[in-house]
Parts: C-alpha cells; structure tokens; sequence
C-alpha cells in the first residue's frame, strides 16, 4: 500500500503544483520518484511530528494541499493536539497518511502499534477517518482528500496487501461496497485485514454458512445509505472486524449507528477486535492476528458461536 | 511592501499610549486577565502594525499579505486592540469583549471571525510551526511575503518549539522572523528559574537562527532590528526582545500577580491616571 502512495502522489504532484509532501523521516528510497518529479514539494521534516503537523496547517492556510506521512502512531496521537488544532479547527485541507497501521509493525511492539487511533481521531469534529482495504481504495480516497476542503485521516497497511475490490467503480471517501456476496451473515470491515474475512467467508460457504464481506473504507462518515440497504437484507447478525482496539473503532461506531435505528430494525453486531490491553508476547502480524483471533480461523470461530 | 525610510516615533508612541488605556479599560470591565503579558508585548505589535507588516486592512485576506501569528495567544486583547485600531474592524466591535456569544475572548479564535486573525492559537507551542508552515508556502508559490510570530519567553517550553527552529534553520527559512516576548515571567514564577530558559540569545544562535536583543520597548531599537531581519537571506531571524511584564503602569510593571488579575475601579483608576500623565 505505501508503495501504491508514493506512486499515486507522484502522479498528483505532476498535476498540483500545491501538493506538498511531509515525511517524519521515512520512507527512505521509496520517494525518489516524487523528489525527482517534484523537488520543492517535498519536505524531510525530521523526527518532529509535533512541528510537521502545525506546519502542515500553516501551508494549508496559505494554498498548499499538504500530505503528512509517517508511521500511525506518530502521526496520529504523538500530535494529536496539533491535529486538534491545526488541522480540525482550522478546517486546514490537511491529509494526514497513518503508514503501517494496527499490527503492521506487530513484532516492533506496543510503541508501533496502533489500536487506539481511530477511536481517537473520530472523537474530533470534522475530522474524516479512512480506513482502505486495499490499493485501488486508498488511491481513490486519496485523489478526493488532496482536493477537500478539511481535514482527512487515512490509516494505512504496509506492503504487499492483495488486492480485494472487485468494483473499482464505486472506490472513494465514505462508499461501502460489498467485497463478495453472502446472505446468512454480514462481516463489515475496514481495512487490509478484510483479506481475512474474505478468506473465512470462502471456507464457510464449503461449510454450508454464507457469510458476505463488505469494506466500509472508513468509520467516518460512514456510509449511511450502504448500511440501511444492508440492513434491508435481513442477515442473522453483522459482524464488524478491525484491526483495532475494540473501543471506539468501527464496532462503536456500528452500534452507535444502531442504536438510532427504530428499535424493531435493530440485530446484533458481533464486535472483532483487538481486546483492551497491550500486547506483550510478540510475533510478526499473521502471528498476532492468529492469537487474538483476528484472522480467518478466529473469525470463523466467532461466527459459528454466534 | 514599501519600507518606510522615515518612521514617526512620536505618532507610534500615542497609538501605544492609546491602546495600553484600552486593554486596562477592557481588562477591567470585562474580567479579562494576562494583562500583563498584553502590555509586554504591545510595544512590538505597534510597531509590527503601523510600520513593519506589509498589510491592507480592508483586504485582509489577500494571498500576498505577510503573516503575523500570535503564538503567545493569551496575548489576544492587545492583538484584537491593534487590529481595530489599524482598520481591520471598527472599535465598537471591542464592546462585546467577553460577553457571552462574542467572538472576543480570551484568544484568538479561527480565522473567519475577526478580520486580520491568522491563526487560532492559545496552546502555547502552536503559532510558530504554523507561522513556519505559511513561510515555506511562500517559498513553494514563488510568493514574496513574510512571515513572523511573537512567542513568549514561558512558551518556550515547549518542545515544539525548538522543533521548527531547527527545521527553520535546516531548510534556511529567511522569511520568518520570530519576536520573542522576554518579560522574564511565565504563568507562575520566574522563567529563567523554572526552566533553563538562560542563555536564550545563544539558545536560538545554537539553534542556526540569526539572532539580536533588543529592548522591546524601544521603538527605534524594534525596527532596527527588525530591518536587520529583513536584510538576513540565509537564516531565519530571532530578535530577543526584553521588555517588562505590566509595562506602563507602576504598580503592575514586572508583578506577576498582573499575570491573572484584573483591575478593580481604584487600580483602574490610578492606571489610567498614570497613563494618561506620561502622555
């Protein structure tokens, strides 16, 4: 996924010359394209994200579209109060690009992971926050963030997630799409994990449970008019899944949406996420997911408990 | 912007005269505090306003205008005192300072609300990264505007301070000219003793930025050099300005009780008195 960033920012600095690309210091070759396409539009602003975040709003004030990029924890909570400020209140045309989210980093620790960011980011208002499941899904809600008036979160993956929209008509800011077809259950998703789901889904239809897999893009806005017609198919339950903690995140942000539904529409939504303490006992990503029952085995198992 | 070969001293000296009679009347009337820390620092946005910023009031929103960013935002009164009389907004508008539903209170809001804001500050550590922010866009848009901030000397605790100086310097931001507001004091005690805020010229030289001490209050001094900022093309510019906490009135110059308090009708009174004698 970063790599299709560094790619597609590229490809829109060619075209903006407003587009101005922050990095915390990383990202070591894999912007050598965009430096040599646009030398002044790239800025290396240290290891000071507290600074690289104000500043981002500063050039927002003054016409630039800004694109800050570091690793999500420290482009998220280590300067939240500057997103709070800088970027939200001041409605600053910030994109703020979260890299290696949730477990990506799994194995670098607790100080890398990042479980806690969307819950925090949507507590603050007018702040967009995206969560794509893949490449295509991140370049469409990219193209739309550099040219919004506001402020964008996107949370990112790594490298090498596959591909997972078959749709690629109908990518960008706050679009469900369903991901593969089911009609007992319903997995809502965000994020590269939903290659996860869509692995539980494919062994579950072996076993004679339809399970149908969708990707939110994001947990804020959410996307209102995909959930109600969701709602119209009369599944046994949903299911969200987020590579997450189990506060605050898409699972919240279901229930909530759920609870202003008449009481008579309502059904249950089963949470999956990361549970609610640091994670010690460390392992690469596919080992984490494993253990706290996020990848295709947990997910099964929750659906079948149900 | 037309640099003014010749600067009216005399003129400077009874806007400021006017404006410190204001912020003591306000202050008072509507219970706003960090007075003292306004009467520091009003010394320099006069001279900034009326002389140095190359500004249009009734256009304030023009792309080519230099920025002026309060990073010590509790210094707000004296800020939205400045703009009114400098034309932004007429000064009636001051009368619902502190009212409930106003626009003017205790910091500068968003822009949008009051004209000639630049930016909602108030957490300290903010204006500067975003004052360096507009800078760097000049540079991009090919735009010759300038950028400059006042900081206090307690704000200068913040980490994210010292993080764009060093950014600031790294990329030789020439544009960007930093005022810091030395009254000595921060909210509850003496800066220098609460931090290592000593020796703070050399803090800033160290830091890679042209630097020169002034006395805030000293109106030939400030655009001394303020043109010596001007003139630097490789750094970006610090000017240490020591100035007095409470400055003009007796009984609150370098008294950090005047960091919180407003003036009851008796100090209101003599503060006015002394005010209006040193005219």
């Amino acid at each position: 996924m970063r790599d299709a960033f560094a790619k597609e920012m590229t490809n829109l600095a060619s075209k903006m010359n407003n587009l101005v690309l922050l990095s915390g210091d990383i990202g070591n070759r894999m912007f050598d394209e965009f430096k040599k396409t646009a030398p002044n539009q790239f800025v290396n602003c240290g290891i000071a994200e507290a600074n690289m975040m104000s500043m981002a709003s500063g050039l927002a004030l003054s016409g630039m579209r800004p694109v800050v990029y570091t690793i999500t924890p420290f482009t998220t909570t280590r300067c939240l109060e500057q997103i709070k400020v800088g970027a939200a209140y001041h409605e600053a045309p910030v994109v703020i690009i979260g890299t290696g989210s949730g477990l990506s980093y799994s194995e670098l620790g607790p100080t890398h992971h990042s479980l806690e960011d969307m819950a925090i980011l949507r507590s603050i208002p007018g702040l967009r926050v995206l969560a794509p499941a893949d490449k295509n899904e991140l370049i469409a809600q990219l193209r739309e963030a550099v040219k919004f008036n506001g402020p964008t979160y996107i949370r990112i993956g790594k490298k090498g997630e596959p591909n997972l929209h078959t749709n690629l008509n109908n990518l960008g800011i706050c679009q469900g799409n369903l991901l593969r077809e089911g009609d007992q259950y319903l997995l809502l998703g965000v994020g590269p994990i939903l290659s996860e789901a869509i692995e539980a889904s494919k062994i579950l239809e072996e076993q004679g449970i339809s399970l149908g897999v969708a990707s939110l893009g994001g947990i804020k806005p959410i996307d209102d008019n995909f959930l109600k017609s969701m709602l119209k198919k009369k599944f046994k339950a949903w299911i969200s899944l987020e590579e997450h903690g189990i506060i605050g995140g898409l699972g919240t942000a279901l229930l909530e949406w759920m609870s202003e539904i008449s009481l008579d529409k309502r059904i249950r939504i089963k949470r999956i996420g990361v549970p609610d303490k640091f994670i010690h006992e460390l392992g690469n990503q596919i080992y984490t997911r494993k253990k706290l029952g996020l990848d295709s085995t947990g997910i099964i198992n929750t659906i079948k408990s149900l | 912007m037309t640099i003014k070969s010749q600067v009216n001293f005399s003129n400077l000296d009874q806007i400021a005269r006017k404006l410190r009679k204001r912020l003591v009347k306000t202050s008072s009337s509507a219970k706003i505090p960090h007075l003292g820390s306004c009467l520091s620092c009003l010394d320099l946005l006069v001279y900034l306003y009326w002389e140095e910023l190359s500004i249009n009031p009734k256009d304030p929103a023009n792309p080519d205008r230099d920025r002026f960013l309060l990073s010590k935002g509790h210094g707000a009164p004296v800020l939205f005192q400045v703009l009114a009389e400098r034309g932004y907004y007429s000064i009636n508008r001051l009368e619902d300072f502190g009212k409930p539903g106003s626009v003017f209170h205790e910091h500068p809001p968003k822009p949008g609300y009051i004209p000639g804001v630049e930016a909602a500050t108030g957490s300290l550590g903010h204006g500067l990264p975003m004052a360096l922010g507009m800078a760097l866009a000049a540079r991009i848009l090919d735009k010759s505007y300038r950028c400059y901030a006042i900081l206090g000397d307690g704000e200068c605790n913040e980490g994210s301070i010292w993080e764009a100086a060093m950014l600031a310097s790294g990329i030789k931001l020439s544009d960007l000219t930093v005022i810091i507001d030395f009254n000595k004091w921060q909210a509850t005690g003496r800066s220098r003793e609460i931090m290592t805020l000593d020796p703070l010229a050399s803090k800033w030289e160290s830091f890679g930025w042209h630097v020169q001490e002034i006395n805030g209050h000293d109106f030939y001094q400030i655009k001394h050099a303020l043109n010596n900022a001007r003139d630097e093309k490789n750094k970006p510019s610090a000017i240490v300005a020591n100035t007095i906490k409470g400055k003009g009135v007796s009984f609150m110059e370098d008294n950090n009780n005047w960091h919180y308090k407003t003036p009851n009708e008796q100090e209101l009174n003599s503060a006015i008195k002394e005010l209006e004698v040193s005219q």
